[in-house]
């Protein structure tokens, strides 16, 4: 049996579910990984404006993950039209440009310069824990998402797809406000924030004191989520935190998300994204299941029994 | 279809590959050797160049970040590459219990390393601690190509200097300065310097102390001597994703961060800022 990896995410159809996390994924990774085998690629976040990114240390490794302050070091939208886009332009992989600003405005403005050939959907990073004071963001509160979504979907005519942050006790709302401002996919979520104090020093172990909390560690609280935003909206859920594994990959297909997205487990392998695929595949050619895709939201919740499926197909 | 990639155009190609432990043992109180047999293209990595090494290899649900180590050794005749380090944290312990015939995953020959130009008749070396095995390897290479070279060797305690015989097999010209007996002092190094100076000396090459890479660069600039630094820094991916182990550099606009994974290891001494 031939299974099925293609996955349908918010306007795009992709060879397979599984795609980079932004800001793990970058070209120096192509003399690793054939980026034509990955469901879509995925930018680190561009800003119209220049950013240097944050004071060093920027990561701290704690158990089961890293937290990280990086600081979205940005050379800006120019740049990134003339110098990085044509490099992603020799792959069919689908471009998901990942994109922040400051303001709704700024958020509308950048998305607008990117209506250009080779730019297949948008991600809008309305939750960087490190862009802002305090960890805030827009994907914090309904009230700013449906504002900085309803900007956005004016602004662009590609896939629109919104990354959430976990930093919030408001999960379904923020998911449902973000789908009806016109959002074609979530992507949930981003880092946790969080934080770490070297006990010899005193002093905080990042540079900017507080950062996003990514990793293993990470798993169970934003495939909860994940969960979550299925239950609440129509549009596709992309999961991502923590998927180091085939096996991660469909415990959050199962929770509801039609694909996924992979990060710091790229850092220590960096052929992790092809293993999931393979691995994905394996599961499935196991279980008898045809398509990947059958996997989203089949958590057997009280709505689906897979043991009759499996029965059936043995 | 070719891929064209910034990676692996001024070296060999980048490779994440499997390799079996030959030895890993004590050196002093402090660092140890691990050498590894290991397929091409790691065998092949040039000086100032480095590894990402996976710690741990056995236990993949004990998430930890690689950790990048300059090459004290790479030799493509006998297939083998090598490591000097302390332990320091987990990821070095890690390291520090494997056995000979295990297997450690690096990734690598990654980032820029030392250039030689061939009109150089001699170059000076400046390293300390751990920052001497990142020399070792300049040292031959700038004897393979005829440069004479005069190295300076920095250490706490004289059983803490490490290389001597490989820098004594460059046929380097060798000075050893101790905290012990307080010729390390800046003043003594610099009297030194200043003598190998007087030597005729091309290029200046440092690594492994800000304050050594300071007085490096301020005799540079005085007698007009170019110079390259290695540097090092906390780093996750290696290859240029994450942006999590640049260091600062003067520029004509003012400072810039730079990766050191990909526009480093090794830098032109001249816009390096201090970083301790």
């Amino acid at each position: 049996m031939v299974v099925d990896l293609r996955v349908d995410v918010g306007g795009l159809s992709l060879q397979n579910p599984v795609m980079p996390a932004s800001g793990t994924f970058a070209e120096g990774l192509a003399a690793l990984v054939p980026f034509g085998k990955l469901g879509a690629s995925v930018t680190k976040t561009v800003t119209s404006e220049l950013r240097e990114g944050n004071p060093v240390r920027r990561a701290a490794e704690v158990c089961g993950g890293v937290i990280w302050n990086i600081g979205i070091p940005s050379k800006g939208v120019d740049h990134f039209i003339n110098d990085t886009l044509p490099f992603y332009r020799q792959f069919k992989t689908p471009l998901i440009v990942s994109v922040s600003a400051p303001t709704a405005n700024g958020f509308a403005e950048i998305v607008e310069r990117l209506a250009i050939p080779g730019v297949s959907a948008i991600e809008a990073n309305i939750s960087c824990p490190n862009l802002e004071e305090n960890g805030d963001s827009f994907a914090a509160r309904p009230g700013a998402t449906e504002r900085v979504v309803q900007k956005l979907r004016k602004a662009t005519r590609l896939p629109l797809w919104v990354k959430l942050t976990p930093n919030t006790g408001e999960v379904p709302a923020v998911a449902r406000a973000a789908a009806d401002a016109g959002a074609d996919a979530l992507v949930v979520a981003n880092t946790i924030l969080a934080m770490a104090i070297d006990i010899e020093t005193f002093q905080p172990k990042l540079g900017g004191i507080m950062g996003g909390l990514s990793g293993p560690a990470v798993k169970p609280i934003v495939l909860r989520m994940a969960y979550q935003c299925a239950k609440s909206v129509k549009i596709p859920i992309v999961g991502c935190g923590g998927i180091c594994s085939a096996d991660d990959a469909v415990e959050y297909m199962l929770a509801g998300a039609s694909a996924v997205q992979v990060g710091m487990a790229t850092f220590v392998r960096p052929d992790s994204m092809l293993q999931i695929i393979e691995g994905l595949s394996a599961f499935c050619h196991r279980k008898g299941i045809k398509r990947v895709a059958e996997l989203t939201g089949a958590v057997q919740d009280g709505t689906l029994d897979i043991h009759a499926i499996e029965a059936a197909v043995a | 279809m070719s891929i064209r990639t910034p990676l692996g155009v001024s070296g060999p190609a980048v490779s994440d590959v499997k390799t079996t432990v030959i030895s890993n043992k004590a050196v002093n109180a402090e660092y140890l050797q691990l050498t590894l047999e290991a397929p091409e293209p790691a065998p092949s990595a040039l000086p100032g160049q480095f590894f990402h090494l996976e710690c741990n290899s056995d236990r993949p649900s004990n998430l930890l970040l690689r950790r990048p180590m300059s090459i004290y050794k790479a030799d493509p005749v006998s297939g083998t590459v090598e490591f000097l380090y302390k332990v320091t944290g987990v990821g070095t312990r890690a390291m520090a219990a494997l056995a000979p015939g295990q297997s450690i995953r690096i990734l690598g020959p990654l980032g820029v390393g030392f250039k030689l130009q061939p009109n150089w008749r001699r170059i000076a070396v400046l390293g300390r601690g751990v920052g001497l095995a990142t020399l070792a390897p300049l040292a031959e290479f700038a004897k393979m190509q005829g440069i004479g070279v005069s190295a300076i060797l920095s250490a706490r305690t004289a059983a803490l200097v490490m290389s001597v015989d490989r820098f004594a097999a460059a046929g380097a010209k060798i000075s050893i300065v101790l905290d012990s007996d307080g010729t390390s002092s800046p003043d003594n190094v610099a009297r030194i310097l200043r003598s190998c100076v007087c030597d005729g000396v091309d290029a200046f090459f440092t690594c492994g102390s800000s304050r050594l890479m300071l007085l490096m660069q301020s005799l540079g600039k005085e007698f007009k001597i170019a110079g390259q630094v290695a540097l090092e820094q906390q780093m996750a991916c290696g290859l240029g994703m994450c942006f999590c182990c640049v260091r600062y550099f003067k520029t004509s606009n003012g400072t810039e961060s730079r990766r050191v994974c990909v526009q480093g290891p090794v830098f032109n001494l001249e816009e390096v800022l201090p970083w301790s």
